[in-house]
């Protein structure tokens, strides 16, 4: 009896945030040996090969894509918005959880993002910098992409400011940069400790440069953290913005399926879901093949699970008032949206989204399934395939038929479409690999903070 | 101030701690004697530590604050400009100046340039970057970065004094003292 309640207690105790027994010392060579000291393996060879076969994939098809116009993917009138929009919202949604985590668990004072909110910044950033190829490519002309700019043009005209198309270019372009910056604020102390932990004169000098000279002065310090709490002060409504801005996008517009007021909290939610869902995917191989298990412990592979299990159950609350708003108002349109959703031409997709996305994750009620890191795996891709479908059943089905039958259409993604997809997969992957070997993975200060020597006693 | 002839082509002198605690104690203690031009150095931000030397408040939050408003000031008067003086096009009937429609791109704009004036803001306060700093010199300085604690006593404070400030310094029984060369 005694024995089994002990199990039961440890199954209820949550995992602690770092494991016991660390010091400045291990912390430090833990996560500076992955940079400095770990020759380069096989897996990771074989990893980036992927990757970048993937990128040069990425490569031909906009090469291609430049040669002959946009007419090499599957859009057509009326589906103007193919992959280029569905890709755009997926990565950027995939982006936010970085965010979340580095931004709005620092202001709610939840220490244990100390040791996710490096490689989830990088995972924001690489993410935006995935979302921002697919409408600059789906211009046409991408070589005039400043147009999109209010700059004083010899053509005398101006950015249309009524439309949340030009929202979105300042909300996008904004989110990059702060987060470019956010990501550089929380990476010069770090830089200070490759410099010096670092044996090569060559890598010496660069985080030497990097470091900016730091030197943890007091008063450098006190104006740092000052700086780091604004940053997470001002990303936190800028994140939130940000899928707001991409929702109004569709909810602008006036067609059947898109015009709703559900739409911003139910797309920052998913953005959250799906990017949390990435963290997971991008966590549990990095903890296992670099031996940073103590410090990205069960706890914070639990604790987004949860995060994923909330804003899933957001989502699916989001799936359900479109289907009542739909039959409850009354409008031909509307309901002929929902019946096209559930029986057209792409009803297979609408269902295997409902399975994917609301049904499968139901199983991280479990705690058993979280805390296993095969099931957190596995759910976590089902929900990223799941959010992707949700894009495309938003964007596709109310496009591809609306208010007038003469005007109906079919949407079909090309060899092209997809060539551009897995590309940027590809490019993401590599920026993953290529960021795990040159920056310290995880925040080396940040953690020295969650140990217990690092308290000040009177 | 002729701290110059009592201690030519010396920064300071530096001691070192092993816990923060200690580094805390000495900060207050060298505060308690009278010593202004000091710093304290650790690996992670300490903020007792700025307390103890006596820095309370950094100019960071309102270069921030100047910063958010001169991007939304000028978000929205760029799209006031735009909209109303030199292109008024008349949309539906709606007015030149909506401003609902140009509250998004006002936003956007107020924390761009909060968080990028932020930042810089930051670092020039800082002097940042600085790649040369006398403290570099000194060998024990390197692990500033790893588990070790230092408080640095500048020459140019009035009341340093070679050997009176090395003397009140080994009182604080540090790991070790060294000179800092300029």
């Amino acid at each position: 009896m005694a024995e089994l309640e002990e199990k039961n207690v440890a199954l209820l105790e949550e995992p602690p945030v770092i494991a016991p027994g660390q010091t400045f010392d291990s912390v430090t060579d833990t996560i500076t040996d992955v940079v400095l000291r770990r020759p380069i393996g096989l897996g990771w060879l074989a990893g980036l090969a992927v990757g970048m076969t993937l990128v040069a994939i990425l490569g031909m098809a906009v090469t291609y894509l430049f040669l002959r116009g946009v007419g090499i993917w599957g859009i057509e009138v009326p589906v103007a918005w193919g992959f280029a929009i569905i890709n755009f919202v997926w990565w950027i949604g995939i982006g936010h959880a970085g965010t979340l985590i580095s931004a709005i668990l620092l202001l709610f004072k939840q220490t244990w993002r100390n040791s996710i909110n490096r490689f989830a910044e990088a995972m924001t950033l690489f993410a935006v910098a995935c979302a921002g190829m697919f409408p600059l490519l789906h211009m046409g002309r991408p070589w005039l992409f400043y147009w999109m700019f209010p700059y004083p043009s010899s053509m005398g005209v101006w950015p249309q400011f009524r439309s949340p198309l030009v929202w979105d270019v300042f909300a996008v372009s904004t989110y990059a940069t702060i987060s470019a910056v956010f990501w550089f604020v929380g990476l010069v102390p770090d830089f200070a400790t490759m410099r010096e932990e670092a044996t090569h004169p060559w890598a010496k000098k660069v985080y030497g440069i990097l470091s900016l000279g730091w030197r943890g002065s007091a008063r450098h310090w006190n104006r740092y953290e000052s700086v780091y709490i604004l940053l997470a002060g001002i990303s936190t409504p800028l994140v939130l913005s940000v899928h707001t801005v991409v929702s109004f996008d569709f909810a602008i517009a006036i067609l059947p399926g898109w015009h709703t007021t559900i739409f911003p909290p139910y797309f920052v939610a998913g953005a959250i879901y799906s990017g949390f869902a990435m963290v997971l995917v991008l966590a549990i191989p990095i903890r296992k093949y670099y031996g940073l298990e103590d410090m990205i412990t069960m706890r914070h592979l639990q604790n987004s699970a949860k995060v994923m299990l909330a804003t899933g159950l957001i989502v699916g609350y989001g799936y359900f008032f479109e289907t009542f708003i739909g039959m409850y108002s009354g409008s031909t349109y509307e309901r002929f949206m929902l019946h096209n959703r559930w029986f057209g031409p792409y009803a297979a997709l609408y269902w295997s989204l409902i399975l994917l996305n609301i049904l499968t994750p139901q199983v991280l009620w479990w705690p058993k399934v979280r805390a296993s890191t095969k099931w957190l795996f596995g759910v976590s891709l089902i929900v990223l395939v799941g959010m992707w479908l949700e894009r495309f059943v938003i964007i596709i089905t109310s496009l591809h038929r609306d208010f007038l039958p003469s005007s109906w259409g079919h949407y079909v993604a090309t060899r092209w479409d997809y060539a551009t997809y897995f590309g940027t997969i590809g490019f993401f992957v590599t920026a993953i690999y290529i960021f795990i070997r040159i920056v310290p993975a995880i925040s080396i200060f940040e953690m020295r903070m969650l140990l217990p020597e690092s308290e000040v006693k009177e | 101030m002729n701290h110059a002839t009592t201690a030519p082509g010396i920064y300071g002198l530096v001691a070192e701690f092993g816990t923060p605690s200690d580094l805390v104690k000495a900060c207050k203690a060298a505060y308690a004697e009278g010593y202004r031009e000091m710093d304290a150095y650790s690996p992670f931000p300490i903020e007792e530590a700025s307390e103890a030397i006596g820095f309370h408040k950094s100019a960071v939050p309102l270069i921030t604050l100047m910063g958010g408003l001169l991007g939304g000031l000028s978000g929205f008067y760029l799209q006031y400009w735009i909209n109303v003086i030199a292109y008024p096009l008349n949309i539906g009937g709606k007015p030149y100046n909506s401003w609902p429609a140009f509250i998004v791109p006002t936003f956007e704009m107020t924390v761009l340039f909060a968080g990028v004036i932020g930042m810089f803001g930051m670092f020039a306060l800082n002097g940042l970057p600085q790649p040369y700093h006398p403290l570099f010199h000194v060998e024990q300085f390197s692990k500033v970065t790893r588990d070790r604690f230092f408080l640095c006593v500048e020459a140019t404070d009035p009341r340093f004094d070679l050997a009176g400030t090395r003397q009140f310094m080994e009182r604080l029984k540090p790991l070790s003292i060294s000179e800092v060369p300029h």
